[in-house]
C-alpha cells in the first residue's frame, strides 16, 4: 500500500519538476498523434462530406465500410503497417519501421475512418436541413461540400477531437511499428506498459495521470463546443 | 428578356401508389401576384417545389418557355415555410447567395445594404442569423433571395409560423418585391391572406387544380363545389 502511495508522490514530483524524460515522452506522444490527426482530418473530412452529399453507386457500401472500420483493432493496424514497412515488405525500402513516421502512419490509418464516419453523420444531418435551400440558391455539389464543412465546423471540431482522443490513448499499433525505443519512438502509452512491467510505477503513473488529464481536457472542450453548437442550432 | 411563361403539362407526382399531384396543367405568366390556395395536404408545397425544380414530376412536363428560358435556374428564387438560416451572420447569409450567383464583390456590398435596409435588418447585420426571431429569420430569407433580383419568386406559406405583425411585415416586403417587377407565386391556406395578396388564384384540391381564376370571381362566385366549401369553411379534407 505504501508502495503505491510512494509511487503517487514520485509521480506528482516528476510532473511538477517537469522531468526531462517525462517531457520528452509526452512531447513525442503529442507530436505523433497531432500529426496523425492532421493527416486523418485532411483525408477524413472531405471523404465524409463527399459521402454525405454526392450520390454514386456503392455509396451505401462505403458508409457501412467506414462505420465498420471505426472499430478497427489497433494491433491489427499495427501488424499490417509492420508488414508493409518491414524490410521484406512492399514499402520496406523507405526504412520507416521503428520511426515516429511509422507510428504516425499507423495512427492515421486507425483514425481516418473514425473522422470520416463521424463527420459524414454531422454533415448528413446538416445537409438534410440545407439541401433544398442550397439547391434553390443555385449551389453545385462542390459548393454544398464547402458550405457543410464551414457551417458544420463546431460539430466537426468535436469529431476531430474524438479522433485525437483515440490516437493518443492507443497502444497496440504504435508498440508494434514503433518498437518502444527510448528517445526515439517511446510514447506515453508504450512507456506505461513497459515501466509497469519493470515495476517503475512512478513514471508509469505520472504518464497515466497526464494521459487522463489530456482525455478529460479534450472531452471537456468537445462538450463546451458541442454546447455552443447546440445553442447556435436552436 | 423573360423566362416566363411557365407551363405545366399534365404533370403528376406519385408516391407510394398515391397521386399527390394529378394531371395538373397550368400556365403561369408574368404580371399578377399568383396565390395557390387550398387546404392542408392539397399539394400546394409540392406544386411549388415542382415549379421551382426542386423535385421532378413522375409524369408530364414542366417547361419555362420565355425567350430567356435557358437561364431559368438563375432567375428564380424560393422562400420556404421554415426559413433555413446558414450558420453565419445575417450579412453573410445574404452574401452567400450573391457569391453563388457570381455577383461581383464591388456590387455585393451595395445590394446587401439595400435589401437589409428594406427588410429592416440593418441593425442586426452582424449578428448570427441563428439567434434571430422567426419573424426576422423569414425577413432575412426574403432579403437573401431579393438580393439576387429574381424574375420569379416562389413563396411556400411564408407566414405560416408568424404572428400578425410578422405576417404584415412579410406581406409588405412581398408587395415591394412585386412592385420591383418580380413575379410572385405564393401558397397559403389562409383565406384572409389570399384575399389581401392575390391578383390571380389557383385553387388546389386533392392534387388537382379545381379552379384558376381572378380573385374577385373566385371569392364571390366560386365555380367548383370544393372551392365554395373551402370558402365556407366546410371543406375538411
Amino acid at each position: 500500500m505504501s508502495d503505491i502511495g510512494t509511487a503517487f508522490a514520485l509521480a506528482f514530483q516528476l510532473i511538477v519538476v517537469l522531468d526531462a524524460e517525462l517531457v520528452d515522452i509526452v512531447g513525442r506522444s503529442l507530436s505523433v498523434s497531432l500529426t496523425a490527426v492532421m493527416i486523418a482530418t485532411a483525408i477524413g473530412l472531405p471523404l465524409g462530406a463527399v459521402v454525405a452529399v454526392y450520390r454514386f453507386p456503392g455509396r451505401r457500401a462505403v458508409v457501412i465500410l467506414l462505420n465498420a472500420l471505426m472499430g478497427l483493432p489497433p494491433v491489427f493496424v499495427g501488424l499490417t503497417v509492420y508488414l508493409m514497412l518491414s524490410r521484406a515488405g512492399p514499402l520496406g525500402v523507405l526504412g520507416l519501421l521503428f520511426t515516429p513516421a511509422a507510428m504516425i502512419v499507423a495512427q492515421a490509418i486507425l483514425i481516418t475512418p473514425i473522422i470520416a464516419a463521424l463527420s459524414r453523420q454531422v454533415m448528413r444531418d446538416l445537409y438534410e436541413e440545407y439541401r433544398e435551400q442550397l439547391c434553390s440558391l443555385g449551389a453545385q455539389p462542390r459548393h454544398v461540400v464547402l458550405t457543410l464543412l464551414w457551417d458544420g465546423r463546431l460539430g466537426l471540431v468535436t469529431v476531430v477531437m474524438a479522433g485525437f482522443g483515440r490516437a493518443i490513448a492507443e497502444v497496440g499499433a504504435v508498440f508494434i511499428v514503433g518498437g518502444n525505443i527510448a528517445h526515439v519512438t517511446r510514447v506515453m502509452t508504450t512507456t506505461i506498459a513497459l515501466e509497469t512491467s519493470k515495476g517503475n510505477l512512478a513514471l508509469a503513473l505520472a504518464l497515466g495521470l497526464i494521459l487522463v488529464l489530456l482525455a478529460v481536457g479534450v472531452n471537456a472542450s468537445a462538450a463546451v463546443l458541442g454546447g455552443v453548437s447546440a445553442y447556435r442550432r436552436a | 428578356m423573360s423566362i416566363l411563361p411557365l407551363i405545366l403539362e399534365e404533370v403528376s407526382v406519385q408516391a407510394g401508389g398515391r397521386a399527390l399531384l394529378d394531371r395538373v396543367s397550368l400556365e403561369i405568366g408574368a404580371g399578377p401576384k399568383t396565390v395557390i390556395l387550398g387546404p392542408n395536404g392539397a399539394g400546394k408545397s409540392l406544386l411549388l417545389r415542382l415549379c421551382h425544380g426542386l423535385i421532378g414530376p413522375t409524369d408530364g412536363r414542366v417547361r419555362w418557355t420565355g425567350p430567356d428560358a435557358a437561364r431559368s435556374r438563375r432567375r428564380q428564387g424560393m422562400v420556404f415555410q421554415k426559413p433555413v438560416m446558414l450558420r453565419r451572420s445575417v450579412r453573410a447569409n445574404v452574401a452567400y447567395g450573391l457569391r453563388l450567383h457570381k455577383v461581383p464583390s464591388i456590387e455585393r456590398g451595395a445590394r446587401i445594404g439595400r435589401v437589409l435596409e428594406r427588410t429592416g435588418l440593418t441593425g442586426v447585420a452582424n449578428q448570427s442569423a441563428r439567434v434571430l426571431s422567426v419573424g426576422e429569420q423569414q425577413r432575412l430569407a426574403l432579403a437573401r433571395v431579393w438580393a439576387l433580383e429574381p424574375e420569379v419568386l416562389f413563396l411556400d406559406e411564408p407566414t405560416a409560423s408568424l404572428d400578425p405583425s410578422g405576417t404584415g411585415a412579410v406581406e409588405q416586403i412581398i408587395q415591394e418585391i412585386h412592385e420591383g417587377g418580380t413575379k410572385i407565386v405564393m401558397t397559403t391556406h389562409d383565406l384572409a391572406q389570399a384575399r389581401r395578396v392575390a391578383e390571380e388564384v389557383i385553387f388546389l384540391h386533392n392534387g388537382r387544380v379545381a379552379e384558376h381564376s381572378d380573385p374577385v370571381a373566385f371569392f364571390t362566385r366560386p365555380e367548383s363545389e370544393a372551392a365554395s366549401a373551402f370558402l365556407d369553411g366546410r371543406l375538411l379534407w
